[in-house]
């Protein structure tokens, strides 16, 4: 355990850009756990009389169409979009772990059907999917949710089951076969402890991407419906003033959206070195 | 190991993606049945009396069983009937088909942006491994995933037409002072210079140039990394130290030699980037009011007219296991050791 962090720590004093997405990535969760407390404004709470200022040191992000505070409703929709991509990934990790242990391990019909299942899953461009299935189960923050957990599915699907195809050939399976460990326990307690770590890289670099996909689904107005602050929808409403000049209010939220993403990624790059020092470009 | 042809090869692709095209369809088919409550009232629309819906409900053969059902689906497909829309009044096939070439020209257009910049950004930070370029492009290539495309598209409005007046405004194909060419491929760009009409040209051009921009800028990160990783392996392979060793000339070692062989994993990753490509492409519709399909299935989606989202979705994917078949025909043709011994 030393050892780790003594290889975290380096990791982290090597790579200034690393250290500073966890920095980010705690400001986000504190935003997303403090987000009323931490906003300087009610984010809902409108003032006709303030509309449309520019970012000032009362409001520094400025106000939108309806006089809120850019900066609250910036703060407080981070729990929303965490919350979507953070339950999203678990979803998709849970069950693509699943299909992608049993699919390896027991091969033959399970894999088939497992890989034609996923492969035509592929088969659609995936934001494509996403809008189809959110237009079809319905307009909602849970369909949202849905959506990018089944879009999220074949990749962690894919590479569980290249990892486990690896692992189950290793001796340790083996030998727990033959002291008399029955499959669920080799799959779960033996084989799957050691494919955790690859697949920890992904849900970092996929989070991003989930965040994303949620935001650009808001973005076309579904899902999160408008009082609501999220993300993309606040870019979407920004949209409309950003040809008469009013840049703040699809800026801030749009910037704030980059980030998290690169914030996301940039993680995800550490990560991959703290686990696997070779794979260090 | 018996020798396969090219053609062999090819053919076998084609068959083998048959599957896939089933399964697509049997997604797209099970979709308009998880429609919440009654697809038929979905399909009549909000307006809807209850004896417009049991009739529909008729029509659409939605009180017959679940196979049936696909069966008939399925001829409808085959007559071509994606039903109609709502909003415009049309067939789903017309809609699609008159909006489609907006969408690929755009898309290739975004395409070609990402390709000119990224294969030479690629190399150079290959061949230069460890400078500020090599650096510059891995920046650039996370920075690029990281990119909401709506945000991206935005931005350069607000920069490139609010502030610094370069850009026209985001009307679409054409601005309203000019008429569109005749179609003949639906390409405005090769329509007007098919009639000669060079100011057409560049109106359709310049309209063109911040969409294509920003979805260009989104298929570059993969692009990039994929070009200078298999730059980097290929470069310090035995054979281009033979080739360098015996003299050839540096450039022909590095495009003759390394460039053919690092093209492969390249076309592989056009899978991925044409996933994103044809994903982004609604939202950059969206955000220039690009008149293609992705546009017109936001706003049926925003209608509630479920018929042409349905249609939308599965004609992109039709669409995507085209691509990706004509990826792997482009991996064959290029591939030297394709055709020789399998």
């Amino acid at each position: 355990m030393n050892e780790t962090l003594r290889h975290a720590r380096y990791v982290m004093s090597e790579n200034v850009v690393t250290f500073g997405a966890f920095l980010f990535f705690f400001l986000m969760v504190l935003f997303a756990i403090f987000g009323e407390a931490i906003a300087p404004y009610d984010p809902l709470a409108s003032n006709a009389a303030l509309a449309l200022q520019p970012p000032s040191p009362q409001h520094w992000f400025g106000t939108d169409q309806l006089g809120r505070d850019i900066l609250s409703r910036v703060i407080v929709a981070t729990r929303l979009d965490l919350g979507i991509a953070v339950v999203a990934v678990a979803m998709s990790f849970v069950v693509g772990s699943i299909l992608g242990t049993c699919a390896a391990y027991f091969g033959g019909w399970s894999d088939r059907i497992i890989s034609r299942l996923i492969d035509t899953l592929m088969a659609f461009p995936l934001f494509v999917l996403a809008m189809g299935l959110v237009a079809a189960l319905g307009n909602t923050i849970e369909n949202i949710i849905y959506a990018t957990a089944i879009i999220n599915l074949p990749l962690y699907t894919r590479v569980v089951r290249s990892e486990v195809l690896v692992q189950r050939q290793a001796g340790y399976v083996e030998a727990a076969h033959l002291v008399g460990n029955g499959h669920l326990r080799i799959m779960g307690t033996h084989i799957f402890p050691n494919v955790l770590p690859v697949t920890m890289v992904h849900i970092s670099l996929n989070m991003g991407w989930a965040i994303l996909n949620a935001a650009g689904l808001s973005f076309i107005g579904l899902g999160v419906r408008p009082p609501t602050a999220e993300w993309g929808i606040m870019v979407a409403e920004g949209a409309t003033y950003i040809v008469s000049g009013e840049w703040w209010l699809a800026l801030f939220p749009g910037a704030v959206l980059m980030m998290a993403v690169f914030c996301f990624n940039l993680l995800g790059d550490g990560l991959r070195d703290l686990i696997d020092p070779r794979m260090r470009t | 190991m018996a020798k396969k042809s090219k053609g062999t090869i090819i053919a076998q692709r084609l068959l083998s993606s048959l599957p896939t095209v089933i399964g697509v369809i049997i997604v797209t088919f099970l979709l308009t049945r998880a429609l919440p409550g009654d697809p038929a009232a979905f399909f009549a629309g909000p307006a809807a009396t209850p004896e417009a819906i049991a009739e529909i409900r008729t029509t659409l053969g939605l009180d017959r069983s679940l196979p049936e059902q696909f069966f008939i689906y399925l001829g409808e497909l085959a007559r071509g009937d994606l039903g109609n829309s709502l909003t415009t009044g049309q067939t789903v096939v017309y809609d699609l088909t008159t909006r489609l070439p907006a969408s690929l020209e755009l898309t290739l257009a975004g395409l070609t942006f990402a390709i000119a910049l990224a294969l030479p950004l690629g190399i150079l930070a290959a061949l230069r491994a460890g400078s500020w370029i090599d650096h510059g492009v891995r920046v650039l290539a996370t920075a690029g995933v990281s990119l909401p495309t709506f945000f991206t598209g935005l931005f350069l409005l607000y920069v490139l037409y609010f502030r610094l007046g370069i850009a026209p405004a985001p009307t679409g194909r054409l601005d309203i002072l000019y008429s569109a060419p005749n179609p003949v491929t639906g390409f405005y760009l090769i329509d007007s210079l098919l009639e000669g009409d060079l100011e057409l040209f560049w109106a359709s051009f310049t309209q063109l140039l911040l969409p294509a921009i920003t979805l260009g800028l989104f298929a570059l990160a993969p692009l990039a990394r994929v070009t200078r990783a298999a730059m980097l392996g290929v470069l310090s392979s035995d054979f281009i130290r033979t080739a360098r060793a015996s003299g050839l000339p540096p450039l022909q070692v590095l495009f003759g030699y390394a460039f053919r062989n690092a093209l492969l994993p390249v076309v592989t990753t056009f899978g991925v980037v044409f996933s994103f490509l044809l994903g982004a492409n609604i939202l950059v519709e969206k955000v220039f009011a690009w008149p293609g399909i992705g546009s017109y299935a936001v706003g049926a989606v925003v209608a509630s007219d479920y018929a042409p989202v349905q249609g939308f979705v599965l004609a992109m994917a039709l669409l995507y296991v085209v691509l990706n078949l004509l990826i792997d025909m482009l991996y064959v043709v290029i591939d030297p050791r394709a055709g020789v011994e399998t």
